[in-house]
């Protein structure tokens, strides 16, 4: 059973290789980064961010880490700082780019290898479980 | 009155919409993935349910992150299709049913599940991309349908167990809708994929069929497993398997599978389906 005690259930996200869960304090972290993103599902925003990418960022109250890590399009560092992978979409589909390449970027893997990986059956779950057990 | 007749699931990849829109469905690649839901097409051909309960999360379009409701019940006239940064998809809007809709609504809180009501409410790929699949590519709709949106984005998602209660609850408020409809509920999600971080990419075929499995061997297990087991074994994403459990809470004690299909992969993504029946 999912336990009920908050302390214990947080407790074990970060045991989790390569994986950040969006918990409460990512969500606090990210929430004008998030929302950043998510403002992108409009057209017209689409197109004065396309236009001016630094002065679009200017508008939202993002940290200068945030803002070099959406310019660098570094989804890890997103990630690091606070971004959910379903509003960083809007992200990188205003870029034209599909979930796989965005997935694919964050692995360290050229596209063509991931994309290679996935067709090959995907990531196998051995030794990606847990950090401390090694499993 | 009305009734649920039976139960569907599916995985709700935003890349099998865009293969579906963009013509791609007979290339190598997309083929084995839409193989597995001709079967179900022509069943809902002749099942011809009225209303569709359709379990799915919104993912950061008709919520962002002002408002995280846990269970959104939509009770609109009509549910417009989302611009998910690419344009919305070129498909029918989804027709609602607002009385079953309030009816479950009120039904679920007197029943102790505080439901979220939602009136405005445009619907993304987690809902689309299954009505694509079981519909084919249609003028309008043949359904209407009640959305219910659930959070599995921010954590905590509700726990499998809370899903299934719910799903109880709302087949107890289905039943006692007066009029005379033919119901299914489509639990939608999954199964295992990861789309973020060094990790992304994880499948996992063993945990996926074991989970497809106990929908009809074992649900109890499924029922009691904890969020850390589906992110470890089914992925960042795989978390969305919980949505499943309120599908298969509504269909009651005994069911009958007729239909599966599992394929691997679709984009970053193990394609699970399933059709299950209530047994009497
Ligand atoms: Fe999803």
């Amino acid at each position: 059973m999912t336990p009920r005690n908050i302390h214990e259930y947080l407790a074990e996200f970060d045991d989790i290789p390569g994986t950040r869960v969006y918990t409460a304090r990512r969500a606090r972290q990210g929430y004008h980064l998030n929302q950043f993103a998510m403002s992108l599902m409009k057209a017209e925003n689409r197109e004065r961010f396309k236009k001016d990418e630094n002065a679009y960022l200017e508008e939202w109250p993002l940290t200068d880490d945030q803002k070099e890590a959406v310019l660098a399009r570094d989804y890890n560092r997103m990630l690091d700082l606070g971004g959910n992978i379903y509003f960083l979409a809007k992200l990188f589909s205003t870029d034209g780019k599909s979930f796989q390449f965005a997935a694919g970027s964050m692995t360290g893997m050229t596209q063509e290898e991931y994309a290679a990986m996935m067709i090959g059956g995907g990531r196998s779950p051995e030794g990606n479980r847990s950090i401390k057990e090694g499993r | 009155m009305a009734r649920i007749t039976a139960g569907v699931t599916t995985s709700h990849i935003p890349a099998v919409g865009a293969a579906m829109d963009l013509g791609k469905t007979a290339e190598e690649y997309w083929k084995p993935v839409f193989a597995g839901y001709e079967w179900t097409r022509e069943w809902e051909k002749e099942e011809k349910p009225d209303v569709v309960i359709l379990v799915y999360n919104d993912h950061a379009s008709a919520f962002d992150m002002k408002i995280i409701p846990t269970f959104a019940i939509g009770a609109a006239e009509q549910f417009p299709i989302a611009d998910e940064g690419w344009g919305p998809r070129p498909i029918p809007p989804v027709i609602g049913h607002p009385d079953l809709a309030w009816h479950i609504a009120q039904c679920c809180i007197l029943d102790e599940f505080d439901m979220t009501i939602i009136n405005e409410m445009a619907v993304d790929h987690g809902l689309t991309v299954p009505m694509s699949l079981m519909f084919g590519q249609v003028e309008q709709w043949p359904v209407k349908v009640v959305p219910l949106a659930v959070n599995v984005v921010t954590y905590p998602p509700p726990s499998g167990n809370r899903c299934w209660m719910l799903g109880e609850a709302i087949a107890r408020a289905v039943d006692s809708f007066p009029e005379d409809l033919n119901v299914q509920i489509w639990g939608t999600g999954g199964m295992s994929h990861q789309l973020q971080g060094p990790r992304a990419g994880l499948i996992n075929k063993a945990f996926d069929t074991a989970f497809l499995n106990d929908l009809t061997a074992d649900p109890e297990r499924l029922r009691r497993m904890p969020h850390i087991e589906y992110l470890r074994e089914a992925g960042s994403e795989g978390i969305e398997l919980v949505m499943w459990l309120i599908m298969r809470g509504a269909l009651g004690g005994k069911i009958k599978e007729l239909h599966r299909h599992y394929h691997v992969p679709a984009s970053n993504t193990a394609v699970g389906h399933m059709v299950l029946e209530p047994v009497a």
